[in-house]
Formats: structure tokens, C-alpha cells, sequence
């Protein structure tokens, strides 16, 4: 087992100090607490306080425990925020690739569309805002799976309905297909829940690099495929910049 | 061949963006800074317009930066801007005389009152299309022409300018002390009062009447053609139109033919019904003004509904009341609850504009009861927004004789779901959203993208246009009558709470 990352712990040790004192405190009471030197405290708590974890009061420059805190158990981002950040660039990858785009999250192990742009040809189409899909059986709710290890054993544990003979429906199946998606970045269906129907999703993340939801076009197999019945690299292309550019809109570093 | 792009500078009210377009009209980078609002007084709203020019500075670049492109590919700039919002500065320096008068800002309330009582009051409304309201240019540059002692003398030596913002910045993007162009095009120029609507010029008995020399006022030239080339931000760039962003929006959602019409929702909400070639005078207190002009072309007319607040009111519930920490948290917090529990909110902050122009009305919420949460007040707000938009397209339809079919919708808050469902549910029309939301800034770039033969003409824009989301009324029309007349009864209790006495007082 690796050894223990000090700062980590210390951090670990300011939250529960700040959570157990009944009013704020100031950088030397918290060194002094734990022993710390001034420079490392601050060091820690400046850091905590980037994530959210921790807030400091304006006039009296003392700290507490941050609002991010009590959100932690809950989806940290808004849906409806997420729609608003990713408005910008869903739009141009539906219009790039000629292919209907979705942003989802999961909801209580489903896949929530939480906005969808119509395929770009002008033909009668429907909003699917709110409509939940099968996580296991579409490009959109495997990526989500792969970056979501509590979400991923539910629906193993549960028994994935087969939409088509394609369905990914055994454990075994599910873990290899999500440990690709994380070595490649993004997920592709073939014809997994709707025959003649194929999908693209790429991760979308926020501060610290964490999924927060995905992206994904859909559209018929041989729009969306190769001559090989493989993905379209263009397309497979497109979605991961658009992926990128709204988790860069999102705070998200690296991606 | 390297791609070629056109560039677009949207200086909105709370922000200043510029986006990068590629030949499709798709969206290639986005960079954007807010600038800060001041509220001096009560009613008053300015911006430091030396601020927003330092914004242009840095939006444009990033954005370039991030589209990883240099200024060589950059086919043409496009402006558009927000309307009315008043700016006068010294020629020689630079340096604005005072801070820029914001279109929302209501100091004028007074002179107006007083200006709607003087002798060709009449003749100015069906010259220029406009109501007396403080929402336009020309009262509040006579504001501050009264208000600045020796402004006035200056100004008729010619040594201070007047501005809305697209001259402000095309002045200093083409060299401002040293030899900057001072111009408007004919979209903002009738949004001052002060310009012809049919001849598209400044008229004379308009200046006197507001007292204002020309000396100080820019050419007026059509939306779409060449005004010069910058020497600032984009050295070399050609700079090819420039639009008031409503109008920018009807040129973006391509609402090229009569009966066209759209609905931008931003901080407030604007329709304007594409009228063709004749101005159109409402009696039902829509706007007549012009819709754009393509370089030599006549110019089209539209008609014109504003409202005040909108995503404005969303931005009140988050900063003020401190409800929500986002502005697209309110359709979360909204759809706590099932409908507005009886809780309706008229936000006539600054008065009521379209169609009331009542500038002594005050914002109210009523039907508030021990039963109402948060998330009914969350509603109310987003049901304003449907309301609001519900009056001026009633309004449309008497004075067009056209009856609207649907409804095309850009701006930040169509990425609220619920009000946009709502929106076509009390208007029982579809509202549609085309796969560019940024529709204004789309405008200014294919108006500049026109004018330098980037694309080759209008046909070749439509083609661009493509739905992306298309949201069909489920209201039944029992509720629907009974909302709407809760609706007008709470509107009805906003008129006339601001009293004479005060506003003289207040002056
Ligand atoms: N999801 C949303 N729901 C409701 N209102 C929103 C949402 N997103 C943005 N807004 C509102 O829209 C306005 C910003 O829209 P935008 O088109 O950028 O306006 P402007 O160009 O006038 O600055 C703000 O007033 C904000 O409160």
C-alpha cells in the first residue's frame, strides 16, 4: 500500500476542526490547533478554500466550512447549469455533424437527457428534455458509467434489459466496455439499444477534472459508421472538442 | 488557402463578447468580460465606456487565440451593441465627459414629461417612430448637455462627440484622437429620436426640438458595408457593420421576408416583426424602427416590442433577494412546485415599456399567502418573462393584421427549458430556436460577412439556419384565459404608484 499524503491528511484534519468549533476560525488558531506552522496551514486552507470546501468571511478574514461541503453527497452541478454551459457548443456539433446532440447526467441510475438539439435537416423532431434513457445500452450512459464505479455495480447488480441482441447485458461485457471508454476518452453504441441506430458520447468535466455529465450525437448506423462499422473518427473527433471546449467553460484544466 | 473567418464584437448591457464565425455561420471561439454596472442614484444605470473599450481589447484577442488564428484571416469585424446607451466624449483626449448613460436609466422621466408637453412633440413621434420614453438617445443626450455646464458650447464648436456605443468603439478602433471615424448606422441612429425614419437622415426641426448641435452627431451609413479599416485590436481588419443588437438578432435568425419575426431573450426581451419597406406606425405602442439596411439597398422597417426586464428580474431573484446562486438555478428552484401557487411578480422596475410605456408604474408581487415557497416566487419570475412577451405579441397582431404562427427565440435565457415551454404555451403559437443561439452576434457577422462578399447574399445565409429545438403549446385554453387575466389584474395594480410630487422631489 502506498504511504499516507500528509497534506491530505492535514486538510482532512482543518475540515474537522472548522466543523467542530462553534464559530470561525482565523489561520493561527488553526495552526495552533494541530501544530502546524502558519505558512502550511494557510497553505492547505487557501487550497480548500479554491475547491469550495472552505469559505472565508469578508470582514473578519476567519474561516469556515464552505458551501461545496454540504452539496458533496448530491450532483454538485446544476442541470440546468450544465445546459446553460453547454448551449454554446452542442449546437455546432449538431451542426458539424449533421446528427441530433444530446448532454445527459445520471438520475438515479438512468440516463436524464438534460438537453438535446434536433438533427440539423429541418425534418419534424421532438424535445426529449427529461426523458430518461438505459445507462447500459447507450454511448451517453456508458460514459457515465465508466467515470461512476457506484452507478456502474448498481446496474450490474441489476439485470440490464437487452434492447437488441448487441445490448451489453453480462458484468463481464459492461466492465471490459467501460475500462476501454476510459483508456480511449469516449464511448460509442452500435445498434446496442435501437437497431439501425448508433451513438458517440465524450465525458464532460468540471473543476478537478471530475465527469459531471456527457455529450453524444446520435444518428442511423451508416451516417454514424464507417464501411467497417466502426465510428467515424471525424465524428468521434467532433464530440470530444465539444466535450472539451464546455468542460473548459466548466473550470476543468486539463481536459 | 488558409480559412478565413469573420469576427463579431457584441457590447451588450452586462457584458462584451466577441466570437469568431466560420463560413457555415458556426461558432468557432467565444471570449467574454462583463463590465461593471454603477447605480448612482435611484433609476440611474451607467457604464464607464472607457472600461468597455479596454474589454474589446482583451475579448478580442483571446478570442482570436483561442480560434487559433491570426488577424490576416479575419475577412471583416462585425458590431453589435447595445442600443440608446449614450455616450459623449472629448475629441482631442479621448476621455468620455461623463459616464455612459445606460438605456434602462430613467433620470430623464422628468424632461420627458416635460418635452411630451412642448409644440411638435407630434410631428417628432411620426418622424421618428418613437414615443417620448427615457429609454431613447436623445433625451438623455439633452440631459446631459443641460446637466454639464459649457457641454453644450462645446459641442457646437464641434470639440465633443455623441455616441451609442458601436460609434464609440468604431471611433476608437479606427484610430480615435488620430483621425477615428465617426459613424453610426441607420438601426441604432433611430433608436436617438433624432433621424427621419423615411429619409434616414438627421432631421433639422428633430435637433432643435431637443436642442442639440449637429455638430456633435456621427454620419449616419447603412448597416452592411465597408466604414474602414481598424488601426487598434485588429490592425488592418476591415470593419463592415455595425447593427443595434435587437436588430442584429432579426438579421442573425434571418427574418429577412415581412412577417418575420423573433424574440431575443437576454437582461430584457425584445420582438421585432420584420415589416418590409414601409415604416409601420402602431397604435398599439409598439416601436417603428428600422430592421437593417444592406449598403445601397432601401432599407427594411420592423416593429418593434420591448420589454424592460427580463433575465433582468432572473438576475434581481440571484443578487438581490440572493435566492440562487445561478442564473439557471431558478428553473431547478421553479420546478420544486407544480405552478405559481397564485403568486404572480410585474417587475416595472423602471416603469413598463411595451405595450404600457407607463414610466410611473412599479414593480409589484401579489397573491402572496402563508402557502407560497421560494419555488412559487421562482415561477412567478419565469411567468413574467411568458407574459410579458404574451402583451406585445397581442399588441403585434392589431397593428400588423398579421396573425404570428411562431415564434423564433434566441438569447441566454432559451436555455431555460421551462420558460421557454411556458412561452408557447401562453402564446398557444410553437416557439422555435435555431441551432445558433448567439443569434445577435451572428447578425453583426453576417452583415459585415455580406458587405466584404464572405457569403454571397441573403438566400445563402437562410440556408444557414437550421432548428434546433421546437417547443408546441400544451396549455389548456381554460387556464390559459384564466392566467392571463390574473396576469393583467396584477398589471393593473403597478400603474400610477410612482407620484407626481415625488418625482419632482426626487429630481
Ligand atoms: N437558464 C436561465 N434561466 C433564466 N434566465 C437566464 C438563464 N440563463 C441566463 N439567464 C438570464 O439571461 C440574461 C443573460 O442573457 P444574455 O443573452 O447573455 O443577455 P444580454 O445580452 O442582455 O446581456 C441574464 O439576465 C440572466 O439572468
Amino acid at each position: 500500500m502506498p504511504g499516507q499524503v500528509q497534506s491530505i491528511a492535514r486538510a482532512a484534519a482543518i475540515l474537522r476542526l472548522l466543523a467542530s468549533s462553534s464559530g470561525r476560525l482565523g489561520i493561527g488558531e488553526i495552526a495552533r490547533s494541530l501544530d502546524l506552522a502558519k505558512g502550511t496551514a494557510h497553505g492547505i486552507v487557501r487550497t480548500l478554500q479554491d475547491v469550495g470546501f472552505v469559505e472565508q468571511d469578508k470582514t473578519s478574514g476567519k474561516y469556515q466550512l464552505g458551501a461545496a461541503l454540504l452539496h458533496l453527497g448530491t450532483s454538485y452541478l446544476d442541470v440546468n447549469e450544465l445546459r446553460s454551459r453547454a448551449i454554446n457548443w452542442a449546437d455546432p456539433l449538431a451542426a458539424r455533424s449533421g446528427e441530433a446532440v444530446r448532454v445527459s447526467t445520471l438520475l438515479d441510475g438512468k440516463v436524464l437527457v438534460v438537453h438535446h438539439v434536433f438533427r440539423p435537416d429541418d425534418t419534424l423532431q421532438t424535445l426529449d428534455v427529461g426523458s430518461l434513457l438505459p445507462p447500459h445500452a447507450t454511448a451517453l450512459g456508458k460514459v457515465l458509467l465508466a467515470y461512476d464505479v457506484g452507478a456502474a455495480n448498481a446496474v450490474m447488480r441489476g439485470e440490464p434489459e437487452p434492447y437488441t441482441r448487441r445490448t451489453l447485458v453480462t458484468a463481464r461485457a459492461l466492465t471490459r466496455a467501460l475500462t476501454e471508454i476510459r483508456d480511449n476518452g469516449w464511448a460509442a453504441e452500435i445498434e446496442e439499444m435501437t437497431l439501425g441506430e448508433a451513438g458517440i458520447a465524450a465525458p464532460i468535466r468540471g473543476y478537478g477534472g471530475l465527469v459531471v455529465g456527457a455529450i453524444g450525437l446520435s444518428g442511423p448506423v451508416d451516417r454514424v459508421c464507417d464501411g467497417q462499422g466502426r465510428p467515424r473518427p471525424t465524428l468521434v473527433a467532433y464530440v470530444r472538442d465539444a466535450a472539451r471546449a464546455v468542460s473548459r467553460d466548466l473550470g476543468a484544466a486539463r481536459w | 488557402m488558409t480559412d478565413s473567418y469573420v469576427v463579431s464584437i457584441d457590447q451588450g448591457t452586462t457584458s462584451t463578447r466577441c466570437i469568431v464565425f466560420d463560413r457555415r455561420g458556426n461558432l468557432v471561439s467565444v471570449a467574454q468580460r462583463e463590465h461593471q454596472q454603477h447605480f448612482p442614484r435611484p433609476g440611474w444605470v451607467e457604464h464607464d465606456a472607457l472600461e468597455i473599450w479596454r474589454n474589446v481589447g482583451k475579448v478580442v484577442p483571446r478570442a482570436l487565440a483561442e480560434a487559433g488564428i491570426v488577424a490576416g484571416q479575419v475577412a471583416a469585424i462585425g458590431i453589435a451593441n447595445q442600443r440608446e446607451s449614450t455616450v459623449v466624449w472629448d475629441r482631442h483626449t479621448g476621455v468620455p465627459v461623463a459616464p455612459a448613460i445606460i438605456w434602462q436609466d430613467t433620470r430623464t422621466d422628468e424632461l420627458v414629461e416635460t418635452l411630451a408637453r412642448a409644440p411638435g412633440a407630434e410631428d417628432l413621434r411620426q418622424r421618428c417612430g418613437l414615443p417620448l420614453a427615457t429609454y431613447f438617445s436623445g433625451p438623455k443626450l439633452r440631459w446631459l448637455l443641460d446637466q454639464t455646464p459649457g457641454l453644450y458650447e462645446r459641442a457646437e464648436r464641434g470639440e465633443v462627440l455623441f455616441g451609442t456605443m458601436e460609434s464609440w468603439l468604431i471611433w476608437n478602433l479606427t484610430g480615435g484622437p488620430d483621425g477615428g471615424l465617426h459613424l453610426t448606422d441607420v438601426t441604432n441612429a433611430s433608436r436617438t429620436m433624432l433621424m427621419d425614419l423615411r429619409t434616414l437622415g438627421w432631421h433639422p426641426d428633430s435637433l432643435a426640438f431637443f436642442g442639440i448641435p449637429v455638430a456633435m452627431l456621427p454620419g449616419i451609413r447603412s448597416s452592411s458595408e465597408v466604414y474602414g479599416t481598424a488601426t487598434a485590436v485588429l490592425p488592418g481588419v476591415r470593419i463592415a457593420a455595425a447593427l443595434g443588437d435587437q436588430q442584429a438578432a432579426l438579421f442573425g435568425q434571418t427574418c429577412f421576408a415581412p412577417g418575420d419575426a423573433k424574440c431575443t431573450y437576454g437582461t430584457g426581451s425584445f420582438l421585432l416583426l420584420n415589416t418590409g419597406a414601409e415604416p409601420v406606425h402602431s397604435r398599439h405602442g409598439l416601436l417603428t424602427t428600422v430592421g437593417y439596411q444592406i449598403g445601397g439597398e432601401p432599407a427594411v422597417y420592423a416593429l418593434e416590442g420591448s420589454i424592460a426586464i427580463t433575465g433582468s428580474l432572473v438576475q434581481w431573484f440571484r443578487d438581490q433577494l440572493e435566492l440562487i446562486s445561478t442564473a439557471p438555478e431558478i428553473e431547478t428552484l421553479a420546478r420544486t412546485v407544480d405552478d405559481n401557487g397564485g403568486c404572480y411578480i410585474v417587475p416595472a422596475f423602471s416603469g413598463l415599456f411595451a405595450p404600457h410605456w407607463r414610466s410611473e408604474a412599479r414593480g409589484v408581487i401579489v397573491g402572496l399567502t402563508s402557502y407560497i415557497t421560494k419555488g412559487h416566487l421562482a415561477r412567478a419570475v419565469l411567468e413574467a418573462t411568458g407574459w410579458q412577451t404574451r402583451e406585445v405579441v397581442d399588441a403585434m397582431n392589431a397593428d400588423s393584421g398579421l396573425e404570428l404562427t411562431s415564434l423564433r427565440v434566441d438569447g441566454g435565457m432559451t436555455a431555460n427549458n421551462l420558460l421557454m415551454q411556458f412561452v408557447a404555451d401562453v402564446l398557444a403559437v410553437p416557439v422555435v430556436r435555431p441551432m445558433a443561439a448567439e443569434t445577435v452576434s451572428l447578425g453583426a457577422a453576417y452583415a459585415a460577412g455580406l458587405a466584404v462578399g464572405y457569403w454571397p447574399d441573403l438566400e445563402g445565409l437562410r440556408s444557414n439556419w437550421h432548428l434546433a429545438a421546437r417547443w408546441v403549446p400544451k396549455m389548456d385554453d381554460a387556464i390559459r384565459a384564466e392566467e392571463r387575466e390574473n396576469w393583467q389584474r396584477a398589471v393593473e395594480r403597478t400603474f400610477g404608484w410612482i407620484k407626481p410630487e415625488a418625482r419632482a422631489a426626487n429630481a
